[in-house]
C-alpha cells in the first residue's frame, strides 16, 4: 500500500520533469543561482506537542518543529521563495499540478510555490480529518472539511498572493502557498541555496521572500546564456 | 425591536463621528461624498435583485451612513466607532467574505442570502435584526454592502447549493447522523455532546485572529443563518466562511446530510420531533451507544 503510492509519486515526478525537457523547453538558459543566510539571533524553533492527535503523533519519533524560521549550517535560512518579480514575460500555467499533503499532522512542503492558475491538489494522507483554511486575502477564501480516505481537493488561484494556510482542528499545522505570476522561482534549501533555471537574456528583479520578515528584492541582468549568482541575507530576531 | 430603539443605539456612534468628523474626512469619502464618483465608482448605478424587488445602492448609501456606520464603519472595513466596544467584531465588507451563504465557501453570497441576513440580524452578537426597515430599504442595502468590494463587479455569485426534499425523521436517520457527526470529527470544535467544548475549541480564532467559540448546541440559540431544517443543512455545507466553521459539501452525500442535520436536532433542548424520538430510543438503548469522542475507533470507522 505505502510502497504503491510511493511508486506512483516517483513515476508521477519522473513523467512530470519528463514534459518539462520535452514538452516545453525553457525559452532560455540563463540562470541565476545563490545562497540565502540570516544575520542576527533566530528565534528558537519549538518542538510540536501533537498529544491531541495520537494517530499524527505514533508518526513521528522525535517531535516535529515549528518552521517559520527553519535554519541550517552556515547561517542558511530555509523556506525562502525566490523569483522573478518583475522583467519575466510571464507565461502560461504548467500542465503538471502541484501537489500538498497534510500528513502526520504537518504540511508537506511547508511552504508551495506555484503559479497563478497552475493546478493545485491537496491530500490528507492521515487517518484524521483536516479543514484546510488558506487566508487568502485577494483571492477568494474558502475552508474545507477534508476526512481520512476523501478524494483529493482540486483547485487553483487566479491572483498572485502568498497565502497562510491552517487547520483549525490541529492549530499546529501552519503553511503557505506562493502563488506566483512567474514560472521562474525556487524555494531555499536545507543549506541555504536555491537554483532559478531557463532564464532567456534581460534585466530581472529578484525577490526573496520569507513568511516572518520583510522581502528583499535585487537586480540581475542576463545576457545570453549567463550563470549569475545573488544572495540574500535577512536580518533575523531571537522572538 | 423598533426602529426608535435602533435610533438610540446610532445616536453614539453618530455622535462620535460627528464630534471626530475633521479627522475621518478622507475616510468618509465613500459614504458621505454628494459625488456618487468619488469612492467606489459604481455605487449610484449598483442594484440587487430580491424576487421582483430592485434595490438602489445610492438610496442604500443613506440608510447605511443612518443605521450601519457606527459598527460597519465609514470604510466599511468593520471598524466604526463603536466597533471596539463589540464581539464579534462587525463584517469587513471590504473582504467579501460572508457567513450565511446558500453558495460553495470561497464564493460570493446572493443578494438574496445578503437581504436574508440583514433581516434576520446575527442572534448573540450586536449585529441586530433589520426588520424595522421595509424590504425595499433592506434590498437598497444590500446593493450598497456590495459596492465596498471590487469582488461583485468583477464575479457574480456562487450557484446555490441544491437542497434535496428532506427525508423522514426516524431513528435510523438519527443514528446515522450520529455517525457523520462522529466520522466527520464535528466534535473535535462542538464537543461530543455538542456543548461547544471539544479538545480544538479552545484554540480557534476567526480570521481576524479573534477567539472565536464554536456553536454550543446545548444552549438552544437559533442558529445565526437560519432557524429551519433547511437552514441547518445549508449551514455545515456551505460553512461559515470567515470562520473555523468548515464546509462538509464535498464530503457528505445529499440525503446524509439530511441525517446530520436530525442528528443535531437532539443534541438541542428543544420540543423537536428529532428530540422526542431520540430520548424513547436513548431510554430503551442507552446503554448501548459507545460515547462520541476520541475513544470511538480512531479515523471514525
Ligand atoms: C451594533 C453593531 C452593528 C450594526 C449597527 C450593524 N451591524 Fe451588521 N454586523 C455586526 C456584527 C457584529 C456582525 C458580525 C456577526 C458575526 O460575525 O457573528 C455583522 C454582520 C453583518 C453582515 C454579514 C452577514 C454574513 O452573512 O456574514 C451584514 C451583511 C451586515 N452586518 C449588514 C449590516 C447592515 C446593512 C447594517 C445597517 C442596516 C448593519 N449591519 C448594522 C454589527 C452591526
Ligand atoms: C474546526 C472547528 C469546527 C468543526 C470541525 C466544525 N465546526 Fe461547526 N462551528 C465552528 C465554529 C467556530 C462555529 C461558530 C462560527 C461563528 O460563530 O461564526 C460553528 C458553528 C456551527 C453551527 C451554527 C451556525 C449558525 O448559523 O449559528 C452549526 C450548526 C455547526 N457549526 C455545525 C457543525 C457540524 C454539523 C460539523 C461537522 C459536520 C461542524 N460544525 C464542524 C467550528 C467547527
Amino acid at each position: 500500500m505505502r510502497s504503491g503510492y510511493f511508486t506512483a509519486l516517483a513515476v508521477a515526478v519522473l513523467l512530470g520533469s519528463g514534459m518539462l525537457v520535452f514538452a516545453k523547453p525553457p525559452a532560455g538558459s540563463g540562470s541565476i543561482t545563490g545562497k540565502v543566510t540570516y544575520t542576527g539571533t533566530p528565534p528558537k524553533m519549538k518542538p510540536i506537542d501533537m498529544s491531541k492527535e495520537p494517530s499524527c503523533a505514533k508518526q513521528h519519533a522525535t517531535p516535529v518543529m515549528t518552521q517559520n524560521v527553519t535554519t541550517g549550517p552556515g547561517n542558511a535560512l530555509q523556506w525562502v521563495v525566490v523569483y522573478i518579480s518583475a522583467g519575466d514575460e510571464g507565461s502560461s500555467a504548467p500542465s503538471q499540478g502541484a501537489r500538498y499533503d497534510q500528513k502526520g499532522c504537518e504540511y508537506l512542503p511547508h511552504v508551495l510555490p506555484m503559479q497563478v492558475a497552475q493546478q493545485l491538489q491537496i491530500y490528507n494522507d492521515d487517518q484524521t480529518s483536516h479543514n484546510i483554511h488558506p487566508l487568502s486575502k485577494t483571492n477568494p477564501e474558502w475552508n474545507k472539511s477534508q476526512p481520512p480516505g476523501s478524494p483529493p481537493i482540486d483547485t487553483k488561484y487566479d491572483k498572485a498572493e502568498f497565502i497562510p494556510v491552517k487547520c483549525n482542528i490541529h492549530p499546529w499545522m501552519h503553511g503557505y502557498f506562493a502563488v506566483l505570476n512567474t514560472s521562474h522561482y525556487a524555494v531555499s534549501g536545507e543549506d541555504g541555496s536555491f537554483d532559478i533555471k531557463g532564464l532567456p537574456p534581460g534585466k530581472y528583479t529578484v525577490t526573496a521572500w520569507q513568511e516572518q520578515y520583510p522581502a528583499q528584492s535585487q537586480e540581475v541582468t542576463i545576457s545570453g546564456s549567463e550563470a549569475k549568482t545573488a544572495n540574500f541575507v535577512f536580518k533575523v530576531l531571537p522572538y | 425591536m423598533t426602529l426608535k430603539k435602533l435610533a438610540v443605539t446610532f445616536a453614539l456612534g453618530s455622535m462620535a463621528l460627528v464630534t471626530v468628523g475633521a479627522t475621518s474626512v478622507l475616510a468618509q469619502s465613500h459614504v458621505n461624498s454628494p459625488d456618487p464618483s468619488l469612492g467606489a465608482p459604481s455605487v449610484s448605478s449598483a442594484e440587487s435583485h430580491i424576487g421582483n424587488m430592485t434595490g438602489h445602492a445610492g438610496e442604500g448609501k443613506q440608510l447605511y451612513r443612518r443605521y450601519c456606520i457606527g459598527c460597519h464603519g465609514p470604510d466599511g472595513n468593520g471598524e466604526g466607532m463603536n466597533a471596539q466596544w463589540i464581539d464579534p467584531k462587525p463584517r469587513d465588507f471590504t473582504e467579501a467574505t460572508f457567513k450565511c451563504r446558500s453558495t460553495p465557501t470561497g464564493t460570493l453570497p446572493t443578494d438574496q442570502d445578503l437581504y436574508d441576513a440583514i433581516t434576520r440580524g446575527f442572534v448573540t452578537t450586536n449585529m441586530p435584526a433589520w426588520k424595522p426597515l421595509t424590504p425595499q430599504q433592506r434590498a437598497d442595502l444590500v446593493a450598497f454592502v456590495k459596492t465596498w468590494s471590487p469582488r461583485w463587479t468583477k464575479g457574480k455569485a456562487g450557484a446555490p447549493l441544491d437542497i434535496p426534499a428532506e427525508t423522514p425523521i426516524t431513528i435510523e436517520s438519527i443514528l446515522h447522523g450520529r455517525e457523520l457527526f462522529q466520522r466527520l470529527e464535528c466534535w473535535k470544535c462542538h464537543g461530543p455532546e455538542g456543548h461547544g467544548d471539544g479538545p480544538s475549541a479552545i484554540t480557534l480564532t476567526d480570521d481576524k485572529g479573534n477567539p472565536i467559540r464554536p456553536y454550543d448546541f446545548s444552549s438552544g440559540s437559533r442558529f445565526m443563518c437560519g432557524t429551519t431544517n433547511r437552514d441547518l443543512y445549508r449551514i455545515f455545507m456551505t460553512g461559515l466562511d470567515g470562520s473555523p466553521m468548515p464546509s462538509f459539501a464535498d464530503v457528505v452525500k445529499p440525503n446524509e446530510a439530511w441525517d446530520l442535520v436530525h442528528f443535531l436536532r437532539t443534541l438541542q433542548p428543544l420540543k423537536t420531533q428529532e428530540a422526542d424520538l431520540w430520548m424513547a430510543y436513548r431510554a430503551a438503548h442507552g446503554a448501548d451507544l459507545k460515547p462520541i469522542g476520541p475513544d470511538a475507533a480512531p479515523g471514525g470507522q
